[in-house]
Order: structure tokens, then C-alpha cells, then sequence
């Protein structure tokens, strides 16, 4: 049986060497010229790209290791030097800058783009792939994936089911398969080699494996005192999830992952670690603060904050969290509804935040939720000043609203930040005492 | 008798306040806060002793506010000013439900329930559109001291439109009325309109309820109260000691931990 000692702390120690693992396969490739395929975290097309054994590239994941490894400014500079705005994304600029250097990364070295597939989940990344276009003549294949202001829940849909679809949702499954067979024939392009459906149905298979843990993960952070922070450890899992998507080894991650949060929450480790005691429940909502990552924790745990949930590890998981499964006996029919499922979901988390909020709120027992919008991402910061509002009037907790940016320490104040955090945590201890 | 102090130090101006048991303020003192913020501390504490004829001795608990709180070292706890203006504001107007303060570089809206508890907050962010260095910006363009403004800007009969919230710009955007031959009373009534109006999207931001209490430096302008109440539509609550209410708040939190009771304590150290 395993014990506290071997099982407390793996997640992190071995999230880290897969993650560097990561970077060394990417480093190999580079320098031995393989193609390799970019593509991003939402709406992530990683299980045709991989079942082409083509290393995958995800720029928002090599971008924001710059700002947590603190040189994130040098290539900010380099990038606006050439004349992009402060005001554009941090992560784009990091990574043209990047390719200038040719792919030299604090990590390794980044192979240049042979393929780059994305989807319209965010604006800016059509701009992006863009970049690589002018740069390398890469060919880019974007996939319009049709939005929807329903809730996400696609009910029925499957085969045969269209006509029972009012909405239209076969339809737009069907569309999205097509462009998704000529992904699949560009991929034949690009590597020389032959699509082969069963590779493509065993990288799904290790995808519906992940997902199952991804999501039995998440709510067993429901437990008193959580298992794990989730916007620290958290955004770990996030990016091991991402970049080990559909692989052996990210399936044997989570199973291994949900193994220790099992133990956790039965011996009843927090994830303060008995450092300090869970005092407040958090969610936090948008993308952490990379350029002061560690800090940035440690202002909220100081007081005994926890991060139970974050909304982080729903939008940039590409659907791993939704009750979902590939369909195996029709893996492209059924990868065409998991892409369409997971941008609409994404996107949705990102438009109708508050009400899986206000659902978090009850169902992990939170204090307080901490908005933290950041400057050059106005995708995912723009609705939350709405959703604020809308957690304020639905439930009573405190809502704590920060500003700062996931890549530029230019628009970082540590101060600013920690004056606010603090009299949000003296008004939370003021409720607990009100209370007792 | 038990005494406390709450000393707060600003970007701007350090403040300190001693009161008795009850809460009475027996001592305060103003001073400019300047490069040496662990000295303006001890002596803004030192001048609210003398003022007060306490000795240092009989302090049960000194609690340090403001962005220099964690220079105040002869003090026992820190406390951020949201919460000591909230919880001051609620002693000197028991009604109060929203706070309005306006220092040298923030400018907070806080609403807060019966007894000064912070419900909500909301500060500007990164810039110091809207905050008293916008009024001094607007002053030494205009060649004049802090203590003209008020009077000055009362007198403006045509308020000008000031288009930029950014402090910086605003000195060379008076000097663009200046040359198109507005009259200064007209600029600087302009210049507090525009503060008003900013402030007002703040108190917005955190909903607006009677009574409003006003705290901080610019309180003392005549003309930003008269504006800032024509925006809101409502009386603001100002007292004398308006700029003493984050002091205020840190010496009845320290007061409380002084006869024992918990107060609000921040945990780790003087990162900020």
C-alpha cells in the first residue's frame, strides 16, 4: 500500500520531468530538423497531429515558461522593437520573438513550425499563425468551428440523430468533420507518411483515458481540506495535460495523479501541506499571474487561501472536464464533436462564466472567488467585470477583482496586488469571526 | 486606561492618531511622508504622543496602515487602509455604507455594512487618474499651492472639458486651456469635475448607498466636496478629521487587540 511519504508530492515532481521531458523532445527536433506541428490549447487538434508521431508545439505553453522562468521582457522588447503595441498579447510577441532567436527558449530550443492548426476559439490566434506564414511560408490550416450562445450540452447528437438536432448541431459536427479530413490529409502531406486510423483510435483512446482522471481530479478537490491549489498545481496538471494529450505516459500521469488526491482527501492532506491551515475556500477566475508565479501563490496561501477551483483548468483544458467520451468505432465523426464540444465549451466558459461560478461556488463550498483579468489577454478578461457582478448579486461571498498580466512585469505591481489581496482576506477573516 | 495608535502611512502624507479607551482621538498628527518612510513614521507617532500627553509606554497596540505600513517597526500589526478607512469611517458616521477616499495615489471606493465590515472594494488600478496627484499636476502647472485649488476652482463659472484622466497629460492639457485663454478658476473647476466624474465610476463599480463618507487628503478641498456631492446627488459626510480616518481605523483594530479581542492581523511579512 502506498503511503503519505511516496504519494504526496508526486504529482508535482513528476509533472515536472514530464514537462521538461517536453521540452527535450521539442530541443531533439529542432535540432534534427524533424516537422513539427503547432497548434494551441483550446481547441487543441493534438490527436491527429500525434497520430502522425509529429512533435506537438503549444506557443501559449512555451510563451508563458518565458515569464515564469523571468525572461519573458527581454523578448516582449525584442518583439516591440519591431513594432508590435504593448498592448498585444504577451504570449504572441514572446513567441515571434522566439523565432528570431531561432526557437532559443530558456528550456530548450523550439522547433520551427512545418504545419500550424488552429481554430477561431480566440481571434488572436488567426493573427498568430499568421506570423509563422510570413515568417516560414508554414502552411496554417484554420478550422472554423461554428459558436453557439446555448448552453454547451449537445444533447442527441450523434449518429442519426440530426433530425431530432433543432439546432442544427449534426450539421455543424458534419462541417467541422470535413475540415478536419483535410487536416488529416495535410498531415499526410507535410510527414510523407500514410494516415493510419488505428493510431489515430489509440491516441484517442489515451485522450478519453486522461479525460476520465482530468475529471475525477477536479472534484475531489471538493474535499476539506483540497488536495491540491488550483492555480498552482493546477496550472501544472494544465500543462502536462496539454502537451501529453493522447500519449501513454499523460494517461499513467493522471491515473497516477488521481491516486495521490485519493490518498489526500482520505488522510486529509491539505494543499498547504500543514504549512498553514485551509482557513478560506478560493475559485479563481482567468489565467494566473506567470511573471511572479510563485509570489503570486504565496500572497493567497499566506492566509490560508486555497484555490479549490479554477477556471483555468476548465477553458484552457481542451474539454478534458466535459462528461465526455471519443466515440472509438467512429473516431473521426466523433473527434469532430469533441473539437465542436470543446471550443463551444471553452468559449462558453469564457461567456457564461458566472454560472458555472455561482455552481462552483456551491458545490466546493467557496468563500471567495478572485478575478484576476490580465492586460494583453482582452479574450478572457473582458466578460469578468459582468461575471463579478453577477456572483456578487447570486451568492454571498467576496469577490476580489486584480489586474496584472500573465507575460509583461511592466503592468505587475506586487505591492497593488498585495494591498488588495490583504483586505480581501481581512474581509473574509471578519466574516469567519462575524460567523463563529 | 488602555490607549492605541494606528499610524498610516501614505505615498503622500504619514498620519497617526492615539486614542483613549473608548475610542476618543486624544492625539494626531500630519506630516509629508518623504524618502524616509521608517522616520516619518516614528515621528507622525511621536507628535500624535505629544499631542495626546500620552507616553509611548502606556500604548497597548500600534497598528501600521497604508502603503508604508510595514515600515511603521515599532508597531505590533499591520492592517491595509481599505479596511481601517472603512472601519474609521463607521466610527466618525455610524450610517455610513460607502467610502469614498481619495489619497496622494489611490483613490478607493469601499461599501461596508453597519459597524465599518468591508462588503466590497474597488481601486484604481496602475495609474493615478482620479487621485490627489492629479490635482497636484494641475497645481504646479498652474503655479499654484495645494491650498488654492479649492477656493480657485469654486470660482469657475464655464468649467472646462478636461478629455485626459491621465495624470501625466494633465499638465499639458492645462497648459493647452492656458494658451487658448480660458481663465484658471474655469480649468480647475474642470479638473475637479473630471476627478469627480472618475471617482463616481468607482463608487459605481461597488454601488452607491447613503450614507457616503469621504476620507483622505483631498477632503480638505472645498471644491472636490462641492463637486464630488453635485455628481452623487447626495451630502457627503466630511468632519475636520476626514484625513485621519485611515489612522482612525488602524487605532481602533490596534484598540481591540489591546483589550484582547481579534482583530485583522496580515500574516507573512513586509513584502509590499
Amino acid at each position: 500500500m502506498s503511503t503519505t511519504t511516496e504519494l504526496v508530492g508526486r504529482g508535482a515532481r513528476d509533472g515536472r520531468r514530464l514537462f521538461e521531458g517536453w521540452f527535450d523532445d521539442l530541443t531533439a527536433a529542432a535540432e534534427e530538423g524533424r516537422p513539427a506541428a503547432y497548434t494551441f490549447v483550446m481547441g487543441s487538434l493534438c490527436e491527429v497531429l500525434r497520430s502522425f508521431d509529429m512533435p506537438v508545439v503549444f506557443p501559449e505553453i512555451h510563451s508563458l515558461q518565458m515569464a515564469v522562468r523571468r525572461v519573458a521582457d527581454e523578448y516582449l522588447s525584442e518583439a516591440e522593437d519591431r513594432g508590435f503595441s504593448p498592448d498585444v498579447c504577451g504570449y504572441v510577441k514572446a513567441d515571434y520573438a522566439l523565432q528570431l532567436r531561432g526557437g532559443e527558449h530558456p528550456m530548450g530550443r523550439i522547433p520551427k513550425p512545418s504545419l500550424a492548426v488552429l481554430t477561431n476559439a480566440c481571434n488572436t490566434y488567426l493573427k498568430w499563425g499568421e506570423i509563422w506564414e510570413r515568417l516560414y511560408d508554414t502552411p496554417v490550416m484554420t478550422l472554423d468551428i461554428p459558436g453557439t450562445r446555448r448552453p454547451v450540452r449537445i444533447e442527441g447528437m450523434g449518429p442519426g440523430n440530426g433530425e431530432r438536432d433543432p439546432d442544427g448541431q449534426e450539421r455543424d459536427r458534419r462541417y467541422v468533420e470535413g475540415q478536419i479530413r483535410e487536416l488529416i490529409g495535410k498531415c499526410e502531406e507535410v510527414t510523407g507518411r500514410a494516415f493510419d486510423v488505428d493510431r489515430l483510435r489509440e491516441v484517442m483512446r489515451l485522450t478519453n483515458d486522461m479525460a476520465e482522471s482530468w475529471r475525477d481530479l477536479l472534484a475531489l478537490n471538493r474535499s476539506r481540506p483540497a488536495g491540491f491549489d488550483a492555480m498552482l498545481e493546477g496550472t501544472i496538471y494544465l500543462g502536462v495535460a496539454n502537451v501529453l494529450r493522447g500519449t501513454e505516459e499523460g494517461a499513467a500521469y493522471f491515473r497516477d495523479l488521481v491516486e495521490e488526491m485519493e490518498h489526500r482527501t482520505q488522510a486529509g492532506v491539505g494543499a498547504l501541506g500543514g504549512r498553514t491551515e485551509e482557513r478560506h475556500r478560493l475559485l479563481f477566475v482567468g489565467v494566473p499571474c506567470y511573471p511572479m508565479f510563485r509570489r503570486f501563490y504565496e500572497l493567497f496561501s499566506e492566509w490560508g487561501g486555497v484555490f479549490v477551483s479554477s477556471s483555468y483548468t476548465w477553458f484552457a483544458s481542451g474539454g478534458l472536464d466535459e462528461p465526455f467520451a471519443y466515440d472509438l468505432d467512429r473516431p473521426i465523426e466523433s473527434l469532430a464533436e469533441g473539437v465542436l464540444r470543446s471550443v463551444r465549451h471553452a468559449t462558453d466558459s469564457l461567456m457564461f462564466q458566472d454560472r458555472a461560478l455561482i455552481r462552483a461556488v456551491d458545490e466546493f463550498e467557496a468563500d471567495g472567488v478572485v478575478y484576476h483579468p490580465i492586460k494583453s489577454c482582452r479574450t478572457v478578461s473582458t466578460g469578468l467585470a459582468a461575471s463579478r457582478r453577477a456572483v456578487l448579486d447570486a451568492r454571498d461571498v467576496l469577490c476580489l477583482y486584480i489586474e496584472s498580466d500573465m507575460m509583461d512585469r511592466r503592468v505587475v505591481s506586487e505591492a497593488q496586488l498585495k494591498n488588495r489581496i490583504d483586505a480581501f482576506f481581512e474581509g473574509l477573516e471578519s466574516r469567519k469571526r462575524r460567523s463563529a | 486606561m488602555t490607549y492605541a495608535a494606528g499610524v498610516d502611512v501614505g505615498s503622500t502624507q504619514t498620519k497617526a492618531v492615539v486614542i483613549d479607551e473608548g475610542g476618543e482621538i486624544l492625539g494626531r498628527s500630519l506630516i509629508g511622508t518623504g524618502a524616509d518612510v521608517v522616520a516619518a513614521a516614528e515621528e507622525a507617532y511621536g507628535l500624535a504622543l505629544g499631542e495626546g500627553g500620552v507616553a509611548a509606554d502606556d500604548v497597548g497596540f500600534v497598528i501600521g496602515t497604508g502603503y508604508g505600513r510595514y515600515k511603521v517597526e515599532f508597531g505590533d500589526a499591520q492592517v491595509t487602509e481599505i479596511v481601517c478607512h472603512a472601519r474609521g469611517a463607521a466610527r466618525m458616521f455610524p450610517d455610513t455604507r460607502t467610502v469614498l477616499d481619495m489619497g496622494g495615489q489611490d483613490t478607493k471606493a469601499i461599501r461596508v455594512q453597519q459597524g465599518g465590515e468591508v462588503l466590497d472594494f474597488c481601486m484604481n488600478d496602475k495609474c493615478a487618474a482620479g487621485t490627489g496627484r492629479f490635482l497636484q499636476s494641475a497645481a504646479a502647472a498652474l503655479e499654484l499651492g495645494l491650498d488654492q485649488l479649492g477656493p480657485t476652482a469654486l470660482r469657475g463659472q464655464r468649467p472646462v472639458d478636461m478629455t485626459t484622466t491621465c495624470t501625466v497629460f494633465a499638465e499639458s492639457e492645462v497648459l493647452s486651456w492656458l494658451a487658448r485663454g480660458r481663465k484658471v478658476e474655469d480649468i480647475l473647476a474642470g479638473v475637479h469635475r473630471s476627478i469627480a466624474s472618475r471617482s463616481f465610476g468607482l463608487l459605481k463599480r461597488v454601488g452607491v448607498e447613503d450614507e457616503v463618507t469621504f476620507t483622505g487628503g483631498v477632503t480638505r478641498n472645498e471644491a472636490m466636496v462641492a463637486v464630488l456631492e453635485e455628481v452623487l446627488g447626495t451630502r457627503l459626510n466630511v468632519s475636520g478629521d476626514s484625513h485621519y480616518v485611515g489612522a482612525l481605523g488602524a487605532a481602533l483594530f490596534a484598540l481591540e487587540r489591546a483589550q484582547g479581542r481579534p482583530a485583522p492581523v496580515t500574516p507573512g511579512g513586509g513584502a509590499a
